[in-house]
């Protein structure tokens, strides 16, 4: 069996010889050992990774690939490196911006935790460590370019301009999202995991048929993770955008964890190496390199619009949080990982680039973070403001046609809530003593009050 | 008027609709030069480019998950699903995505995607290739349903759903796509019978029979037979399952005081259990009877040598219409 690894000479003097393997049989991994990696595989078991690259980026772990694999164009101690493929120059303001957005979507992120634990947001997937990937790629795209993201999107939101508010509604309960994604050009978050790949390149394939390609035309981004590799429709998606030859770029945040799964329950080879398999390039960016980030899916969306057709970019990151508030990452994984990952900041090794290259001083991150504190404080006073949606515009927005069934529906729970009188003892919204008793089984079933009464009752 | 089978009618209507309006599409999988497994996109990518009737790859979610997006991006996309029993796959895009993306945006996204599947047995074919699943989408808010019975509706109905600005599963009777009937080429979607409206095919006094699809045929058959034994049966075709035309089924089963309801479908948990329940809820002072099912068993789709026991046949709704008057 033949094993064409499509990765650089580098890896693929890891990949398994040539030979006369059967094609039932599991490949094994041949090279240097992956350190801390399980024995041959077994049913049950993960099975270990195919390549494990001996030298590292720098700063970078050894799976992260060797300086040919992996894009890099700042190390973690904020050093400027070139990359033949991807010159960058950039302009100390708008590297001073970038900055400014890394450390403001952090804070609407630490805000956000914040808040739900507070009990002011129901939940929210945290972006922590995703920063550089997100905004990196998220001002790589020019305004006519149309962003198809996840639920962990913030910094690309951020930069596509939506009203954080919009993101704090979704988690707190308000909205579904609720934005306009043609105002934005930035769609709703998808929350069932990777559906949003095929919207992407049905998207793009649209872009085609309006003749919107080429030099200042649109191209599409689909953003998804790790996990979302194993699914059917990222897969699919692949295959479309292939044969179609769509505009579209694939932006995979391989932050190493699909909640409690490690990278190795999803994939044998480095995720980046999948996309030669759909007949389109994929390369590997260092993910907290928020210039590498920029300047790689640049250059893909630059492709795209002049129909090269697609490119899967995986921005090789790592979760610093929890998948959700929900979730305790202490029970999977070691902290010692963590501790390695703080050293690869996104943030701090812009500041230290900023510093080293005199294109920022003291003054500049003085006010960097005085507008984070405004940022917090704002998204704290408007997040407890928000009011609860009214009950009757759950109905709303279900057709764009009349529709008998809802609008008949929508009239009974009118009446139904109507016949509650908001003068009565019960105080307005509840019902009070007399409709308790006149329609007992309602009255408990409405809320708390008649809840808790029911069980003292009992 | 011309005489065509439904086959060629849903062909016309599809011609009619990629002539009116340069954003709808059609997709799906042998759509093209073969013009589908059924003919019903026959010459239309001839005609129209392959760049507006679509070969897909062969996956179903993709069909659907990419026409949201081309819907996204201003188009109308036609998709076809070769056979009711091979939805599944796209089921997620359609439940998930399609019917609810417009209420998570707060009414900012429109996705007037129209999904096409033959549906219901009696072709002698394999498994997967028979099934009625209407229920699974009818349960879905955010979704139109509609069935068409025959030609000279098919005709109108499929350009009506394409101009819906809703998401539209369009059921098609596949044992019914060789049958002709007269259509009128003339008439103009606008001026037809609205989509959501159902349709009395045969006016009676007795009991009212709704049927859809591939049943309406054997609803007709069931009320003639009746007629011959002195019982005037009105036959209503529902046409559209989601939302149902409430309006038309409570006036008629007012008069009559019966109400039977056929489908191909399994009744358990299906459409007519939906149906009898909101006839008693709106008719109950008038009903002379239970409202009663007559449909699939509760079973998967039988080997073919056996659907004719499973597929409701003339008899069989006469012994539910017998059953009814035997209150």
């Amino acid at each position: 069996m033949s094993v064409d690894t499509g990765g650089s000479p580098a890896a693929r003097e890891v990949m398994p010889p040539s030979g006369p393997e059967t094609p039932t049989r599991p490949i094994t991994p041949s090279g240097p050992a992956n350190p801390g990696s399980p024995g041959p595989a077994s049913a049950g078991t993960a099975a270990p990774p195919l390549a494990s690259a001996p030298a590292a980026a720098a700063g970078l772990p050894p799976e992260a690939g060797t300086p040919e694999e992996l894009i890099q164009l700042l190390t973690p101690e904020g050093q400027r490196v070139d990359h033949p493929d991807y010159p960058l120059d950039i302009p100390a303001d708008e590297l001073r911006g970038l900055y400014r957005d890394l450390v403001l979507v952090r804070r609407l992120d630490t805000e956000a935790i914040a808040l739900q634990r507070q009990g002011e947001l129901g939940i929210w997937a945290s972006l922590l460590g995703q920063e550089a990937a997100q905004i990196g790629s998220g001002r790589a795209l020019q305004p006519q370019d149309m962003a198809f993201p996840t639920y962990r999107e913030h910094g690309v939101a951020w930069c596509r301009g939506v009203d954080p508010l919009k993101l704090l509604e979704l988690f707190r309960g308000v909205s579904h999202g609720g934005w306009d994604p043609d105002e934005h050009k930035f769609h709703l978050y998808t929350i069932v995991i990777g559906n949003q790949t095929l919207h992407a390149a049905g998207y793009a394939m649209g872009i085609q048929r309006d003749g919107a390609t080429g030099d200042g035309g649109e191209a599409v981004i689909a953003y998804f993770g790790d996990g979302a590799t194993s699914q059917g429709d990222v897969n699919e998606s692949f295959i479309w955008a292939s044969v179609f030859n769509a505009p579209v770029v694939f932006f995979c945040q391989n932050n190493q964890w699909a909640i409690s799964e490690p990278l190795e329950r999803q994939s044998r080879i480095p995720l980046y190496q999948r996309a030669r398999g759909f007949g389109f390039p994929g390369l590997r960016v260092d993910g907290n390199d928020v210039l590498a980030c920029l300047a790689v899916t640049r250059a893909a969306l630059r492709a795209a619009r002049e129909g090269q057709g697609p490119t899967m970019i995986e921005a090789f990151t790592y979760r610093m949080g929890a998948h959700t508030t929900t979730d305790d990452p202490t029970r999977y994984r070691l902290a010692s990982d963590l501790e390695a990952w703080k050293l690869r900041d996104p943030i701090e090794r812009v500041k230290a680039y900023l510093v080293r290259s005199g294109a920022a001083g003291t003054g500049f991150f003085d006010e960097v973070d005085a507008e984070a504190d405004r940022l917090g404080g704002w998204l704290r006073e408007a997040c407890r403001a928000m009011p609860d949606p009214s009950p009757l515009s759950a109905f709303e927005h279900v057709y764009a046609g009349p529709h008998p069934v809802i609008d008949a529906e929508r009239e009974a729970y009118a009446a139904y809530l109507d016949s509650f009188d908001d003068s009565g003892p019960g105080g307005p919204g509840g019902p009070g003593p007399a409709e308790a008793a006149s329609v007992p089984s309602a009255a408990q079933a409405r809320g708390t009050g008649g809840f808790e009464r029911t069980g003292e009752a009992q | 008027m011309t005489t065509v089978t439904l086959a060629r009618a849903l062909n016309e209507g599809l011609r009619r609709a990629l002539e009116d309006d340069p954003k709808v599409l059609i997709m799906g999988e042998d759509v093209g030069k073969l013009g589908g497994v059924f003919r019903i996109t026959d010459g239309l990518q001839k005609d129209f480019g392959e760049s507006r009737v679509v070969d897909t790859p062969l996956a179903e979610s993709g069909i659907v998950g990419t026409a949201i997006g081309l819907a996204l991006r201003g188009y109308r996309p036609v998709c076809e699903i070769q056979f009711d029993g091979f939805v599944y796959p796209a089921f997620n895009q359609i439940v998930s995505q399609l019917a609810k993306m417009r209420y998570r945006s707060r009414g900012h996204v429109t996705l007037p995607v129209v999904i096409r599947i033959p549906f219901g047995g009696g072709i002698g074919a394999v498994e997967h290739h028979s099934e009625s699943p209407e229920a699974l989408f009818a349960h879905t808010a955010g979704l139109r349903v509609v069935a068409c019975s025959g030609g000279a509706d098919a005709f109108t109905m499929i350009q009506q759903a394409i101009r819906s600005d809703d998401p539209v599963i369009f059921f098609e009777p596949k044992r019914r796509y060789w049958e002709k009937a007269d259509i009128d080429t003339s008439v103009s979607p606008a001026d037809a019978l609205p989509l959501d409206v159902a349709r009395t095919v045969a006016a009676g006094s007795d009991l009212t029979l709704l049927a859809y699809g591939p049943m309406v045929k054997v609803g007709l058959g069931a009320a003639a037979a009746a007629r011959e034994e002195g019982r005037s049966i009105e036959v209503i075709d529902l046409r559209s399952l989601s939302p149902l035309d409430m309006t038309t089924i409570a006036a008629s089963v007012r008069r009559t005081g019966r109400c039977v309801v056929a489908h191909e479908a399994p009744t358990s948990s299906g459409l007519g259990a939906e149906i009898a329940a909101r006839v008693t809820e709106e008719c109950f002072y008038a009903l002379e009877a239970p409202v009663l099912r007559v449909g699939g068993f509760p079973t998967p789709y039988p080997p073919s040598r056996l659907e004719e026991h499973y597929l409701p046949d003339l008899d069989r709704v006469l012994d539910a219409v017998d059953r009814a008057f035997g209150y």
